[in-house]
């Protein structure tokens, strides 16, 4: 097991020279770990995860497989297992032959190529495909036998791009649930890309978000849910309100926010925020964050319905609050609750976070 | 189905009601094909168990069994054409392999320079591309000669002559089947599949050998089996090279030795092998290939980065580009050199515009053209009727025997030109039922039925190609709104159609007034074309003046390119309204 850095690493593609499509990402990936890129289609996470295969190489910066500065080796030196989006298996060959040819590759004896390729085959549940061709199977065990092909040659680092996104719906909640617990067995130090936030914070040790070619926030699952590091970040993972609130007092860890209606609230903020009193601090409350709520409560707002949305387990209400929309899902909605009736929603304040813009 | 009683006048109106309004009946499809099976039977298959008759009618099967004697002149034949043309295949295969993956694959200065040409050679009408690479290539030639003088050796250097001068021909002529066959299939690859071999750590050579070359090898043996038989059907190159021991050379020699027997026994078996690759390509098509419709990262082109490369890159594509146009140079530059002034020099000493003077001039001169293009326009008219006639039958109707009618126009495509002539030979030197008993070997009539059982298949095959692309749904809605079967086929099908037929009766008319190979054979006096005057000239040593002829030839195709081109442009929107209508 060994981690993989990349240090200040950008790339520009020799006609956009304009816009870097990945711009001054440094990010570590520890031993063993299950490091996700996450980013809308476009913000530069397939470019990173080829340099980190080796197919495109950095206009600067560097990529280390722990020692090893691997920034300029080539594709085929860096034992790296990738798999494609699109599967990219060999269709000249049996399932078996995908599987194998890393090892004929690596000069494993027949006997053991023979062995491992039956190990990896029943490791993804196709035991006894080896023999079938690939355009005999279906889109579910192609992905399966493009994880094996890769798992198989017990690569130094797994890089999966968006390997999921071919399949529907029912089999990519399946699938990724089987990708982590192959994962978890074989240790593999493993780079994931998705632009399915639902998944990244399924399946991920730590995320990285990324737009616009840059990586705006590294943090576990909860960290980026609980505590975005801005308002692209709030937003993008899962639904987010992001409120203009005044500051009326500002602590190491904690801002004092004033309510339309009048109350200070203290919410949690990032160490080194920089708000003051007077100041206008970004406030991000997700919409399960907030719940019906008494008039009389400090943390509340009030405003009229203008749309809702019965989904079951809640119901999705949007407020005007003096012209700006806040989303709420609500567990405990009464069954009339109707457009244009006035409600008073209560935040919690503990699950509030300043964000930067 | 309730057949009227056959009366004379019930009959024709059954048949008037058929065609106007019964198009759904049972029997119209075999009605509309009846014509064509005919033209068919009478023109292509016919004429072969002609030869054949012919092969065997003075002493049995004596002249078969000289295929199998160790020492004949036909064993011998025999196996050179199987080694030139085995040898074609691996020489344009190397060629046109590297040039799809150089051309499709990296990017250099220079690139788009060579693409633009790349076909230039193999677009020249036999005879003359033939003749350009003598006057090249030859121990005749500018290149060796003009070597000899630099180097001052006695012998021109590097010259290429007998087998090894065919295969140069062969190479230049033919390569384009491998690289059109390999760019497409490069063009329709995953890149994502040979990037999944580089991660598993296989290095270049490794990728070639197992992921590329595989990947490539449906195109690879379909563009084989192309040259393969292209090869076997070449006479002009061993003509020219003197290669007399090749199948078309002794048809050709037996002929005029006046041995039609043992020259319809090397047809037959040249037909034969020819009729057997192109049933081997028609198993091979159907078969599956590797194209993928993968929406991964497109094939980039590489760079070349390596200095050494970046300046040798945009030198080579200018010497590639002028190796693709020195034929045409060749043509051009002696069609301005004056009759017979060209001896031991590199270059021609002299020129002159007398030779087109002459042939525009002189009445014998210009009679030469005007027959090619007459005998080529009544082919292409008849290549048209019934090749757009047998695309829709094939496309487009149901009936027992479709594959046939299919296989049967494609057999006309399979066989040599060679072969076709002493088919017809066989055939119409005595009164047929399919000539309505006239002899037409001897008469005008036989050279543009030549070119008609040549060219068909072009016609065939464009309008087919067309046909594929309009949804068979217009026809109907024309039909629904209540026109008749014919007014549908004429102002919808047939309209649609349009750019498709004429870019391949283009086609059939540039290759009629290129067309020697038959021509030679079967040609009178007084219907000479424009190849078998190129030849008599040559023969009569007057280089300026063939090639002049040729420069006109080249001219013509020029011009057709560019118009096909343009047409091109109207194909696509077809293509586009097809789109609409899905
Ligand atoms: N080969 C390339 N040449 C030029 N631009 C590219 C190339 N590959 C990607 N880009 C550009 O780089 C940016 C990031 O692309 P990519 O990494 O594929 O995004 P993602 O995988 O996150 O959707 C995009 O703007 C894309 O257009
Ligand atoms: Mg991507």
């Amino acid at each position: 097991m060994i981690d993989v850095r990349l240090t200040a690493v950008s790339k520009r593609f020799a006609k956009s020279s304009d816009s870097a499509a990945v711009d001054d990402v440094t990010v570590t990936i520890g031993a063993g770990e299950f490091f996700t890129l996450l980013g809308p289609s476009g913000c530069g996470k397939t470019t990173t995860l080829r340099m980190v295969a080796g197919f495109y190489f950095p206009t600067s910066g560097h990529i280390h497989f722990g020692d090893d500065d691997v920034t300029h080796w080539t594709p085929n030196k860096r034992d790296t297992g990738m798999v494609f989006q699109n599967y990219a298996l060999f269709p000249h060959m049996t399932v078996a032959q995908n599987v194998a040819y890393g090892l004929k590759v690596r000069r494993v004896s027949r006997a053991d190529q023979a062995r491992r390729v039956e190990e990896a085959l029943a490791q993804v549940h196709l035991a006894g495909y080896g023999d079938r061709r690939i355009d005999a199977l279906s889109g579910g065990q192609q992905q399966r036998v493009a994880l094996a092909r890769a798992l198989v040659i017990r690569p130094r680092t797994m890089l999966l791009d968006e390997p999921l996104s071919n399949l529907d719906a029912k089999l990519r909640e399946e699938t990724r649930a089987e990708i982590r617990r192959i994962q978890r067995e074989s240790g593999t130090t493993s780079i994931y890309v998705t632009h399915d936030q639902a998944e990244a914070m399924a399946m991920s040790d730590r995320i990285a978000v990324m737009e616009s070619g840059r990586v705006q926030q590294v943090g576990t699952p909860h960290e980026v849910y609980y505590q975005p590091a801005n308002a692209f970040v709030a937003r993008f993972i899962g639904r987010s309100n992001v409120l203009s609130l005044p500051v009326t007092g500002a602590g190491e860890q904690r801002v004092q926010v004033r309510l339309p209606g009048g109350a200070s609230i203290e919410v949690g903020a990032p160490a080194g925020h920089g708000l003051a009193e007077g100041d206008t601090a970004l406030v991000s409350a997700r919409p399960e964050h907030i719940a019906l709520g008494g008039d009389d409560d400090t943390a509340s707002l009030r405003g009229r319905v203008s749309h809702v949305e019965f989904t079951g387990m809640a119901t999705h209400v949007t407020v005007d609050v003096d012209g700006d929309e806040v989303m709420a899902a609500l567990v405990d909605a009464p069954a009339g609750m109707a457009l244009g009736d006035v409600v008073g929603l209560r935040l919690v304040p503990e699950r509030l976070w300043v964000v930067k813009p | 189905m309730t057949a009227a009683t056959p009366t004379a006048p019930g009959w024709a109106a059954a048949l008037g009601r058929r065609l106007a309004g019964g198009a759904n009946s049972r029997w119209f499809p075999y009605l509309l094909v009846l014509p064509l099976v005919l033209v068919l039977w009478g023109f292509v298959v016919q004429p072969m168990f002609a030869t054949f008759r012919e092969s065997v009618s003075a002493n049995g099967t004596d002249n078969y069994l000289q295929f199998l004697s160790s020492s004949g002149v036909a064993r011998e034949s025999l196996f050179t054409s199987l080694f030139i043309s085995a040898a074609s295949v691996l020489l344009c295969g190397v060629v046109g392999v590297a040039m799809a993956f150089l051309l499709k694959r990296f990017h250099f200065r220079g690139r788009r320079l060579i693409e633009a040409f790349i076909l230039v050679p193999a677009a020249l009408p036999p005879l003359i591309g033939a003749v350009s690479f003598q006057l090249l290539y030859s121990n005749i030639g500018i290149v060796p000669r003009g070597l000899q003088a630099l180097l001052g050796t006695d012998k021109p250097v590097l010259a290429f002559d007998g087998i090894a001068g065919v295969l140069v021909v062969h190479t230049f002529t033919m390569y384009p089947f491998f690289y059109l066959a390999a760019s497409a299939a490069l063009a329709g690859m995953d890149p994502s599949v040979e990037e999944a071999a580089y991660n598993l750590g296989a290095g270049r050579v490794r990728v070639w050998r197992t992921v590329l070359l595989p990947m490539l090898t449906p195109a690879l043996i379909s563009a084989s089996l192309l040259v393969f038989m292209t090869s076997l059907a070449s006479y002009t190159a061993p003509l020219l090279f003197n290669v007399s021991q090749t199948m078309t050379m002794q048809i050709y020699i037996n002929r005029t030795n006046g041995d039609l027997p043992m020259a319809s026994a090397y047809a037959s078996v040249l037909g034969i092998v020819s009729i057997i690759f192109l049933l081997a390509m028609r198993w091979y098509e159907g078969r599956r290939n590797y194209q993928s419709q993968s929406k991964g990262v497109s094939a980039v082109r590489r760079e070349i980065t390596n200095p050494i490369g970046r300046w040798l890159a945009p030198l080579a594509s200018v010497l590639a580009t002028l190796v693709l146009l020195a034929p045409v140079g060749a043509i051009a530059l002696v069609a301005f050199s004056a009759d017979r002034s060209w001896t031991t020099e590199v270059l021609p000493p002299t020129y002159t515009f007398e030779n087109f003077v002459t042939i525009f001039t002189d009445p014998k001169a210009f009679q030469p053209i005007l027959n090619s293009v007459q005998m080529s326009l009544i082919a292409v008219v008849g290549c048209v009727v019934i090749g757009v006639l047998i695309a829709y039958a094939v496309r487009r109707l149901t009936f027992v025997g479709r594959g046939l009618l299919d296989v049967a126009v494609m057999i006309a495509w399979a066989l040599p030109g060679t072969v076709v002539a002493i088919n017809l030979i066989s055939a119409f030197s005595t009164g047929n039922a399919f000539s309505f008993g006239q002899v037409l070997v001897g008469t005008f009539w036989i050279l543009p039925l030549a070119y008609f059982v040549r060219f068909l298949p072009i016609v065939f095959r464009s309008s087919s190609a067309t046909l594929a692309l309009i949804d068979p749904s217009l026809e109907d809605a024309a039909r629904n709104l209540g026109a008749s079967w014919l007014r549908a086929f004429y102002t919808i099908t047939v309209r649609l159609m349009l750019p498709g037929v004429l870019a391949g009766a283009l086609l059939a008319f540039v290759h009629g007034v290129g067309e020697f190979v038959a021509s030679v054979l079967i040609y009178t006096s007084s219907t000479v074309p424009i190849s078998v005057a190129i030849n008599n000239r040559m023969y009569s040593f007057e280089l300026g003046t063939a090639a002049a002829y040729g420069m006109l030839q080249v001219l013509l195709i020029f011009v057709v390119m560019w118009f096909s081109g343009r047409l091109e442009s109207s194909r696509t929107a077809t293509r586009r309204a097809e789109q609409w209508t899905n």
